[in-house]
């Protein structure tokens, strides 16, 4: 009976009606002001600057704070494993499935919402023309991975172009690093056809269903889980995001795709989208990539930090994202920069990583702002989100507080009590210490992607 | 012959250039700032700064209004001007191959084009800490094995003709990768953690490095003591000779550390051998802080914005590091520990102060602090009379992302803030 109480406690928790007052509210689709957000049902139930608190609600006073839409990294690996996102062992892996292996206890996620973020695109890695089925997650911390997974918007793939596919070509290990055994394509030519065949087998076989179904042939088709992913491109009924460097090889890539007519979703790391902005325009592919990396190799030795503010002012839909889960809490202050270099307002820096990667992923009906109707994903900062002093004190996602940075620093004496307790029963017992998850250098698994 | 004559009497009438800059707001880091305030500069010195400033009649006057005056900052831990693009080994001279290499030096190989020094100035960054080794190594950057004594760190002007007029100090300390019990290898790049070696072996590793070290330095004492004695028997060593600057407290060993025990052990190592030290990219000192304050050892804090070591560390463990360890009163400064992300440094220096360091306190350590901890007090760091005429004027804040650095100068130049990036910018811009 009890347990019974406390979970029916812990349900109206989670459905809470919250009225988040005195803030400044950065809806970034609608203005900058100074109003008040309800929340009701997880879902933001109203906006506004003259807003009476209903009866009942809890009151959150944010006098002298900053609230935003939660923020969205449309590139990121974490919770995904160390090591396991690219299936290397082909240059076309469209049916591995990043929902088949999201890790909830992954601490990157937690990091990520001290940082802001609400939700994130987890992709396959770039070793492969064609990597594998992506998932957008929204950062529940202390969920199950499949509560994790955002429940809408279409499903994704993710393509990679340039050094890393060819890279498997070309296998000159690093020094004490494992030898690997060469597969096509070792150029980017390679990596044009590639996709040609594979687009050409998708099409028989989406073929071969359209004649069975019609009656046209008798024998069904067996279902093959690689090229059925790449018939749902075709089809418009899959996502395509695309990691690329380089100019000409986004332009093969658009090509391609029209070829087999489809559309790119958004070219990933896009490094040199301002130098094709205007044939971006034209096919509608968005650019989502970094704020100011650069020189790490060679197919990023012209990339720029105005590249986002250019591609901004040429039209095309631009996103900053992280790709690595260091920089994925603070995204905020990578937004920041394309105010510095290209000169973008605050909305237009602020839309780089809430609203613009909700429309790259089509899921901007539910989260990358705050209107009413739309998920309760929120952060209040102590300071203008774009300012480099802005940390995060609370992050709501669906109307509940999953971050909250007094609880995290009042509770680090009592959590560091149990650390020590726990060590001490396990050397009592003698149980050799558990290896450590996510403790890798950056650059090590928990940024596992061969950039 | 002409032409020869007329660049060696360019070159000193340029150096002579005088000027004031009038109308800023000045933030001397040493003292507290002067709105409306000049700063004159002759010789590529600063003459004065202040609320009112004297001029020579003719002196070229720049109007900086509604502008900010900060010194140049330092970033402490570069690879800048001997490594261009990361995966690519020819343009990477970062590593060289050999445990003891003492005597091979940065300053020398230090590319006064390297792509990478106007786009990191641009943000107010004049001088630079350059080091003979990448401490995070990709693909590509060198030799196989990493060396133990790596060679010579240098302070390098960022802005010159070539390494002799740019290397403020030459010799700015000898780089050292501490010997460490490493079990387990995990791949910079791949992210892969090549096959564990068992605790034995590793102990084993480390036994002899230590002696090898030990062996090392024990040689080059002897050789010291044989050179002072003028031996008969005396033979010059090129190895042990760079060692000597060491050896005479001339130059400090440097040394990562990201761990209390390393940092313990580093701390003894220095104690025994009665060398200056100073510590890289401390990351999770614990209880050694004490320690390191005790022994007044400065400090290059780790990046702010590294993730934390460990999976149950506090998440803001890296960010808030430099407010612990100026609250212990240790001297410290930044670094970024790359060429790609050295134009960020100021924001690092932001994230400390966002999570608990004192704004002053990271103004100096950008600045006065990272000068004196690596030897170039008298030369760089502040607005004070007699220095180099080294600083960056803003339209504000220059932790602030969004803020526009408006003018640099170095050594009194004006320096233009273009580079690669925004050439290429221009470039496209105009494509209709």
């Amino acid at each position: 009976m009890r347990f019974a109480l406390l979970l029916l406690a812990s349900a109206a928790t989670y459905a809470e009606t919250i009225f988040i007052q005195n803030a400044t509210v950065y809806t970034v689709t609608k203005g900058t002001f100074k109003g008040s957000v309800l929340i009701e049902d997880g879902k933001i139930k109203q906006v506004g600057q003259n807003l009476a608190a209903p009866s009942g609600a809890r009151i959150v006073d944010a006098a002298g704070m900053h609230l935003s839409p939660g923020i969205i990294d449309a590139h990121s690996h974490i919770a995904a494993g160390a090591g396991g996102i690219n299936e290397g062992s082909v240059s076309v892996s469209s049916m591995v499935r990043i929902e088949d292996f999201v890790d909830p206890e992954s601490v990157a996620i937690y990091r990520a919402l001290a940082g802001g973020v609400t939700s994130a695109n987890i992709l396959h890695g770039s070793a492969n023309a064609i990597g594998g089925q992506n998932r957008l997650i929204k950062m529940r911390w202390g969920k199950t991975g499949v509560e994790m997974l955002f429940d809408g918007g279409p499903p994704s793939i993710k393509f990679a172009l340039g050094e890393n596919p060819k890279r498997s070509g070309n296998p000159t290990p690093a020094p004490g690093g494992p030898t690997t055994v060469a597969r096509y394509p070792a150029t980017r030519m390679g990596v044009e056809d590639i996709y040609r065949q594979a687009f050409t087998e998708a099409k028989e076989y989406q073929k071969a269903w359209v004649d069975f179904k019609s009656g046209k042939s008798t024998v069904e088709p067996r279902r093959d889980l690689r090229l059925e992913p790449l018939v749902e491109i075709m089809e418009g009924k899959r996502l395509v995001h695309c990691h690329a460097y380089r100019g000409d090889e986004m332009l093969m890539m658009m090509r391609v795709a029209e070829e087999f007519g489809f559309r790119i979703a958004t070219f990933q790391h896009v490094q040199e989208g301002y130098k094709i902005a205007k044939e971006m325009v034209e096919h509608g592919v968005g650019g989502s990539g970094f704020s100011d990396w650069w020189a790490y190799k060679m197919e990023v030795v012209d990339g720029i930090p105005y590249n986002m503010a250019l591609m901004t002012s040429k039209g095309v839909m631009a996103a900053v994202n992280s790709d690595d889960a260091g920089l994925m809490r603070r995204l905020n202050t990578e937004a920041a920069k394309t105010m510095k270099y290209g000169g973008l307002t605050e909305d237009q820096a602020l839309a780089l990583i809430t609203i613009n990667p909700a429309r790259h992923m089509k899921v901007d009906d539910r989260i990358g702002s705050i209107e009413v109707g739309k998920d309760a994903d929120l952060v209040i900062w102590n300071k203008p989100p774009l300012s480099s002093y802005a940390v995060p004190q609370k992050v709501y996602i669906d109307g509940s507080l999953y971050f909250d940075r007094d609880t995290d620093v009042s509770s680090r004496i009592a959590k560091e009590a149990r650390k020590k307790a726990l060590e001490e029963k396990a050397k009592a017992q003698q149980i050799p210490p558990q290896p450590k998850k996510d403790s890798a250098p950056q650059g090590g698994p928990q940024s596992d992607e061969v950039r | 012959m002409k032409f020869a004559n007329l660049l060696f009497l360019a070159a000193p009438i340029f150096a002579q250039e005088a000027f004031v800059l009038r109308n800023v707001t000045i933030h001397p880091v040493t003292a507290p700032e002067i709105a409306g305030g000049s700063i004159s500069v002759a010789n590529g010195k600063i003459v004065e700064y202040g609320a009112k400033v004297a001029a020579a009649k003719n002196v070229k006057v720049i109007d900086g209004k509604g502008l900010h005056v900060y010194p140049g900052m330092i970033n402490c831990a570069t690879l800048m001007g001997i490594s261009e693009v990361t995966s690519v080994r020819e343009s990477n001279d970062t590593n060289e191959i050999g445990e003891f290499v003492p005597q091979v030096r940065a300053v020398i190989a230090f590319n006064p084009d390297s792509e990478h020094v106007p786009v990191t100035r641009v943000n107010g960054i004049t001088s630079v800490v350059t080091m003979p080794a990448s401490l995070t190594e990709g693909r590509g950057s060198g030799g196989a094995a990493q060396s133990i004594l790596r060679g010579q760190a240098a302070v390098v002007h960022m802005d010159g003709w070539n390494w002799e007029d740019m290397g403020i100090n030459r010799n700015a300390g000898l780089l050292m990768r501490f010997p460490q019990i490493v079990t387990a290898r995990v791949s910079a790049f791949e992210g892969s953690a090549a096959a564990a070696i068992p605790f034995a072996d590793a102990k084993k590793i480390y036994d002899a490095e230590l002696k090898k070290v030990d062996n090392f330095f024990d040689a080059a004492r002897r050789y010291q003591t044989a050179k002072l004695a003028k031996a008969a028997d005396f033979k010059p060593n090129v190895q042990y000779e760079a060692m000597l600057p060491l050896l005479e407290g001339k130059a400090p060993l440097l040394v990562p550390a990201e761990r209390e025990r390393t940092i313990r052990e580093v701390i003894a190592f220095a104690k025994k051998q009665k060398v200056k030290l100073i510590l890289l990219d401390v990351q999770k000192p614990g209880k050694s802080i004490d320690l390191i304050k005790e022994n007044n050892i400065p400090v290059v804090v780790g990046k702010p914005t590294n993730l934390p070591l460990d999976e149950d560390d506090p998440y803001d463990a890296a960010y808030s590091l430099p407010g612990q360890l100026y609250k212990a009163g240790i001297k410290f400064a930044f670094g970024t520990y790359d060429n790609q992300f050295a134009r960020n440094l100021p924001f690092e220096a932001a994230f400390a102060v966002a999570y608990g360091l004192p704004y002053e306190a990271a103004m100096k350590a950008l600045t006065i602090d990272a000068a004196e901890i690596f030897g170039v007090g008298n030369v760089t760091g502040s607005l004070d009379k007699g220095k180099s005429a080294d600083f960056v004027v803003t339209d504000g804040d220059p932790l602030e992302v969004k803020t526009q650095v408006k003018m640099l100068f170095i050594n009194g130049k004006n320096v233009a803030l273009d580079n690669r990036q925004t050439r290429l910018y221009e470039k496209y811009n105009s494509r209709k």
